[in-house]
């Protein structure tokens, strides 16, 4: 007591010091020991070595471009549906929720704390050949006789933007809850129709959440495997599918680091282009 | 024209608002209407017949109640780390200028926007080059990992409407700083740290990716779920699903009821109060 009455600065640091070191030795140090083992080589039995083999990463980019560029096309449609989803069922609640507001809101969430694997077991369940959705689909013409839902890109797709659905809600809804009501009085006084009182007012107040919303949903999106591997079949693979299996099953681990770090490079150029579009500063600030 | 095309817009997004409510609740309806089914083989897609023998025992069988309580103790241990780290940082974060604080909130920041996947393969990799056996031990520092930076946040959004004058009312009637954090300020952050915790302890009880990392031999629930998903899931699983959503929604439920008793409390009070005369 008697040292921090002395030293008030060094409290902070204290305070941060335990957490700090935790995230230092287990997330930083390990993202280190993931780069020198995608610069290694050999194998299970004789056991690896650091030899620089930069050739790893030009592999895992010519034999897996298309899981790559999968991962991408799939993460980037997932979060646009999510988005046109959550959007109005998020402005309803916070517009419309009136003393509801908060019971809609437990409502929206509650599904997302049953484990994730049942959630996924659950789309199987309702887009599998015997189910009813496909029954009635296949009835009123929209799919072949033969035709499937389980087993596509799009029942992947589907699995993909359920899962992290509560990432783009949540952001857009602490943007639109912030929305003041009197804003778009203002603006309909001003004769604005509804369709402009929307673009003018609405969206642009809402576009914070939409930026932290894409973004939430779209960098766990990228890495994903579990919805490809349970709902899709080796065509609908993305890249986590193969880092996992190359990591966990075959045990490349230089390989399987390669495509992991290629992964986080390819979000984090992502993510720096798509704040300098949307302009963070405006955003943020 | 005017009227009606208000009208029509007006219920088009309750309509709508509907439609995504369906959607969201559509896979848990089918938890839990196939935790009553009565499936012929082993796999439980399509309905076969209704009963409620899984809801009588649905920890009968043994993987699945070892697994369970293998995720809860990891889980718990988790949370309790995940929040004081949690708490203490955030503190720091709100309450004190210091030369180094951006480099901590990216330190914050950069887990969570890091995909599981190459947080699960980089822990693998330094337990790997260092030659730790993975099990129950490498699961609980990497889930402290990921929970970490929820709590940071969500105890930061307590704290930023934090009165300090509080504070400095227990000082100069004489408590100490550690009768002060453990009387006043704790006490009123409680519902920050308390969902912080809960938080956390979701999170860890649901992970599969980094688990999947760092697991060794070590089996946990989703673990559990994810070997049986090639041999048929048993329906018990759609029992405990039901169940962490009815648990989920119950906690949150009872949150938000009490949230708005106090809210009415604390207004008829302050009515109260403003009719007294002085």
């Amino acid at each position: 007591m008697g040292y921090l009455r002395r030293h008030p600065r060094a409290v902070p640091y204290l305070l941060i010091a335990p957490g700090l070191a935790w995230l230092a030795v287990l997330f930083v140090v390990p993202l280190y020991y993931l780069v020198t083992t995608s610069l290694q080589s050999g194998d299970i039995y004789e056991g690896f070595s650091l030899t620089w083999r930069w050739s790893n990463y030009g592999d895992m980019l010519s034999q897996y471009r298309p899981q790559l560029v999968r991962s991408a096309q799939y993460a980037a449609i997932a979060t646009i549906a999510a988005l046109l989803i959550a959007y109005p069922l998020v402005y309803f609640i916070a517009r419309r929720g009136g003393q509801w507001k908060s019971l809609l809101l437990v409502l929206l969430v509650a599904p997302f704390f049953v484990t994730y694997l049942i959630r996924t077991l659950a789309w199987q369940t309702i887009l599998a050949d015997e189910g009813d959705v496909v029954g009635v689909l296949r009835d009123v013409g929209i799919l072949a006789d033969d035709g499937r839902l389980l087993a596509t890109s799009f029942a992947v797709v589907a699995g993909i933007t359920y899962n992290y659905f509560p990432f783009m809600a949540l952001p857009l809804y602490v943007a639109l809850e912030q929305l003041d009501g009197r804003l778009l009085e203002a603006s309909s006084d001003l004769y604005a129709n509804p369709v402009k009182s929307f673009l003018r007012v609405t969206l642009p107040i809402s576009l914070p959440g939409v930026f932290a919303g894409t973004l939430t949903t779209f960098i766990p999106a990228m890495g994903d495997f579990v919805n490809a591997q349970l709902l899709g079949t080796p065509k609908q693979y993305m890249i986590g599918n193969v880092i996992q299996s190359k990591f966990l099953v075959i045990v490349d681990y230089p390989l399987a680091s390669a495509g992991a770090v290629i992964l986080m490079v390819l979000i984090l150029v992502g993510v720096a282009l798509y704040a300098r579009a949307l302009g963070t500063e405006r955003l943020t600030g | 024209m005017r009227g009606v095309r208000r009208f029509a817009g007006h219920h088009l997004l309750t309509l709508v608002a509907l439609l995504g409510f369906a959607y969201i609740l559509a896979p848990i309806a089918v938890i839990a209407l196939f935790s009553f089914n009565d499936p012929a083989g082993k796999y439980n897609y399509t309905w076969q017949g209704f009963t409620t023998q899984y809801w009588q025992n649905p920890f009968d069988i043994p993987a699945l109640r070892d697994a369970l309580i293998t995720s809860i103790q990891i889980a718990l241990l988790a949370s309790v780390v995940a929040t004081v780290l949690g708490t203490l940082i955030s503190l720091a974060l709100v309450r004190h200028a210091f030369r180094g604080r951006g480099t901590t909130n990216l330190l914050i920041f950069l887990p969570m926007s890091t995909p599981e996947i190459v947080l699960g393969a980089s822990l693998l990799a330094l337990f790997l080059n260092l030659g730790v056996a993975t099990g129950f031990a490498t699961i609980l520092l990497a889930h402290v990992v990921f929970c970490i930076a929820f709590c940071v946040v969500t105890v930061k959004a307590r704290l930023v409407g934090f009165d300090r004058r509080l504070e400095e009312a227990a000082m100069d009637l004489g408590a100490n700083e550690v009768r002060t954090f453990m009387r006043v300020t704790l006490p009123l952050i409680l519902p920050g740290v308390g969902a912080a915790a809960l938080l956390s302890f979701a999170l860890s009880v649901d992970d599969f990716v980094i688990t999947n990392f760092t697991h060794g031999t070590v089996v946990t629930f989703p673990l559990f779920i994810w070997g049986a998903a090639r041999v048929g899931v048993p329906v018990q699983v759609n029992v405990i699903g039901t169940l962490i959503f009815l648990v989920a929604v119950g906690i949150m439920a009872i949150g938000v009821l009490v949230s708005v008793v106090r809210a009415r409390r604390d207004r008829a009070l302050a009515a109260r109060a403003a009719e007294r005369p002085v």
